[in-house]
């Protein structure tokens, strides 16, 4: 009897602790699920995007406030414009938790339990190639802008209602070999290359894209190396490549490793004519962090920094980020001038009509920050992917046909003492 | 109690032919959350199968289930279906073994720590392979596989795995894992080979895990390493398992059923803060039912019997 009321109240207690518990939860659950009553007639568009995870940085930079600005700015003018009355768009959100099952689970749920009009992609290539055929099966558009895949041009073909704005690594690659074989023949560089890149899905498709293309084009490749993802300690790198004094650097680097390798640089002193990064290099952050030193450093991304289009995005993204943060200068405008695309493909249809929203994109001519836009088999036909900061400015600089494209400055000037 | 277990068998089927034509009647959602069920149901009892009797606490899921993931990125285009499958089942156990044969001599904390680190020992493996040898870093799955092929693929897979750990429990193998999960150096006095019975567990447990990642792959068209070798899973497991109770067959399905669930619900109604809610419901599992949800059946029983017997004695 002692023994068995012992273990009854044992056993009360900790489920008594229990239902405690749980009951908070429910008891949050309920007060936060009493939300504001929703409009009667409005636009439903969802998104998951990773709030957590190792994709939440990347997806907190360039997705989430474009995807706020936007529609902050459509509802401010009234909304999406149907036929002749102005429709309110009404959000539908949710965390990927940067998972592709969550991805895809989150966006079987956008479709058939919230039944909404229109999604937007989620952050990075692996979670869009995740959700691709889910969106294809339903018949959503999908304008995927922060996917860079060199598989684009046949995603675009198994699925005609996916749009890559990203573009493939390989034209990344052959984009800054083709500015590095113009510079050299106008005498600026010689060529001696050195290159690094890091063991992600990043900088291995860029690097085996360059290396080739490089080989063809008769620059010695005086180093090619790879580390890995996380690496603290970036200073041999920087030494050993140092010592072989190339006349081009390039690294097909992630955000850390991009400020982690140009501050080593600049601590060795090591000045070559041409100091190329991988992502981040489009960061504000990147600007922040080095300043003057910025200048002349060459980087993937860029943007036509003169065009006043781009100039009032800027602008309007300061004023509309809650700390006034400025957008990257790579695929921010891509994702914001996707959404443009989007808004003006949905009203010149004039109703929710997916089928034809898609057909428009394919087929229709649109304006947007990054200028004209039309779309050949679902790709664009320019890309911005060699830039260059030159006076606090990420000016895209390759390719040198682009409209608005900026003469490199070669070489890049010494690094100031900070 | 045959008439019970007759009618225990029947509901089962009863329930399982239900499971069976649900795809036919489920919109896509459902069905997606039929999966994630499943796919939990059969990691956590393939985890509760090894982790269970031995009382060793394995944190290596996602390594297993990323080796499958990995073995349908490379070979899922190249070669019939059950093949791909046989194939992972292969590298499955056979990793499971050359694994267990180094650790299971390793005991508590040290095995834990060493099973995390396991998946990412693999993962790092796979990376380094795929950046020196292949040059690529990040597949395409581009089979013919539909998401109701993957449900039935799945609840092959959950039956298979009651079955399998029914029979396991029935035999001398586990009970010889019971006295080794009670204390090892007595079973060794008993005469039992310990390495042998805990190696062929850890490799039918990671076969179970390695195929669920094979099955699960074409949801996601690409897989990378850190697609395949997520870190969460093996924790998502190990508190499905806790919460169901790890030292009944079904018991961490118990757990894996209603966390599915309540996680799902978490990401539809709080998209900003489930991590956070989940991190305060896996503190309240762990400090208030240490024995799971079956150690709270067990205890009711307990009281519920005695009770009868004091009665009868009563009257």
């Amino acid at each position: 009897m002692d023994e068995k009321s012992l273990w009854e109240e044992n056993m009360g207690s900790s489920v008594t602790r229990f239902a405690a518990g749980l009951l908070a939860v429910t008891g949050i659950a309920l007060f936060a699920g009493v939300g504001p009553a929703q409009a009667q007639s409005s636009v439903k568009i969802g998104y998951a995007l990773s709030r957590t995870g190792p994709n939440a940085g990347g997806a907190a930079v360039t997705t989430l406030p474009n995807y706020e600005m936007w529609v902050k700015e459509v509802n401010a003018a009234g909304g999406l414009k149907l036929g002749d009355k102005r429709v309110p768009i009404e959000i539908v959100q949710y965390d990927d938790r940067s998972s592709a099952e969550e991805a895809a689970r989150a966006l079987e749920r956008l479709i058939t339990q919230d039944k909404v009009d229109f999604i937007l992609p989620p952050w990075g290539t692996g979670l869009n190639l995740a959700v691709g055929p889910i969106l294809n099966k339903s018949g959503y558009p999908h304008l995927a802008s922060t996917a860079v895949t060199d598989r684009a041009p046949e995603l675009a073909k198994r699925w005609p209602n996916s749009f890559w704005l990203l573009g493939t690594s390989a034209g990344a690659a052959n984009t800054l070999v083709d500015l590095l074989v113009k510079l050299r023949t106008e005498g600026k560089i010689g060529d001696t290359v050195a290159m690094v890149s890091v063991a992600d899905g990043f900088g291995i498709d860029l690097s085996g894209a360059a290396r080739p293309a490089l080989t063809k084009a008769n620059f010695k490749l005086a180093y090619d190396k790879t580390y890995p993802v996380g690496t603290q300690d970036l200073s041999p790198i920087v030494n050993e490549v140092k010592a072989l004094n190339p006349d081009v650097f390039i690294a097909f680097s992630y955000p850390p490793d991009t400020l982690g390798l140009t501050e080593q640089a600049r601590i060795a002193g090591f000045n070559p004519k041409i100091f190329y990064t991988g992502v981040g290099t489009a960061f504000p952050l990147f600007k922040q962090k080095f300043g003057a030193n910025a200048q002349g450093v060459m980087g993937i991304g860029g943007w036509s920094g003169d065009s006043a289009p781009i100039k009032d995005y800027l602008a309007r993204h300061k004023a509309a980020s809650a700390n006034g943060a400025e957008p990257d200068r790579w695929a921010s405008a891509v994702t914001y001038a996707s959404l443009q695309m989007l808004q003006q493909a949905i009203e010149r249809v004039g109703k929710i009509d997916r089928e034809a929203v898609i057909k428009d994109l394919q087929t229709g001519t649109f304006d947007t920050v990054i200028g004209k836009v039309k779309f050949e088999n679902n790709l664009p036909t320019k890309y911005w992917w060699v830039g260059q900061w030159q006076d606090g400015e990420f000016y895209g600089v390759g390719p040198a046909t682009n409209e608005g494209a900026r003469a490199p400055i070669i070489p890049k000037p010494a690094w100031k003492a900070p | 109690m045959n008439r019970m277990r007759l009618a225990a068998a029947l509901a089962g089927c009863a329930g399982l032919a239900v499971l069976a034509l649900l795809p036919m009647y489920a919109d896509a959602y459902y069905l997606a959350l039929a999966i994630g069920l499943l796919q939990f149901t059969v990691l956590a009892t393939a985890w509760g199968l090894f982790s269970g009797p031995t009382r060793y606490v394995s944190l290596a899921t996602t390594a297993f289930f990323g080796v499958g993931a990995y073995t349908v990125a490379v070979l899922g285009e190249l070669l019939p279906w059950p093949l791909v499958l046989l194939i992972a089942t292969a590298i499955g156990a056979l990793m499971a073994v050359i694994v267990g044969l180094s650790t299971l001599r390793l005991s508590g904390l040290h095995f834990v720590i060493f099973t995390f680190g396991l998946a990412e020992l693999i993962r790092q493996l796979v990376i380094w392979y795929e950046v020196n040898k292949t040059r690529v870093l990040g597949r395409y799955v581009f089979v013919d596989i539909t998401q109701k092929d993957i449900y039935w693929q799945l609840l092959v897979l959950a039956v298979a795995v009651f079955v399998i750990g029914w029979l396991i429990a029935r035999s001398r193998l586990g009970f010889a894992l019971r006295i080794i999960g009670e204390d090892e150096t007595v079973a060794k006095h008993c005469g039992i080979n310990v390495t042998i019975a805990k190696v062929t567990l850890f490799a039918i447990s990671a076969v179970f895990m390695t195929l669920v990642g094979a099955i699960m792959a074409p949801r996601w068209t690409y897989i990378e390493p850190s697609i395949a070798f997520n870190a969460t899973i093996s924790f998502e497991v190990v508190i499905m398992a806790l919460l169901g109770g790890a030292h009944r067959l079904w018991g961490p399905a118990l757990g894996a059923i209603p966390l599915t669930l309540l996680f799902e619900f978490l990401a539809a109604r709080f998209p900003t803060a489930s991590t956070l809610i989940m991190g305060v419901i896996f503190l309240l599992i762990v400090y208030a039912l240490p024995a799971g949800v079956v150690g709270l059946w067990d205890n009711f029983r307990r009281q519920w019997r005695p009770q009868r017997v004091e009665q009868g004695a009563g009257a």
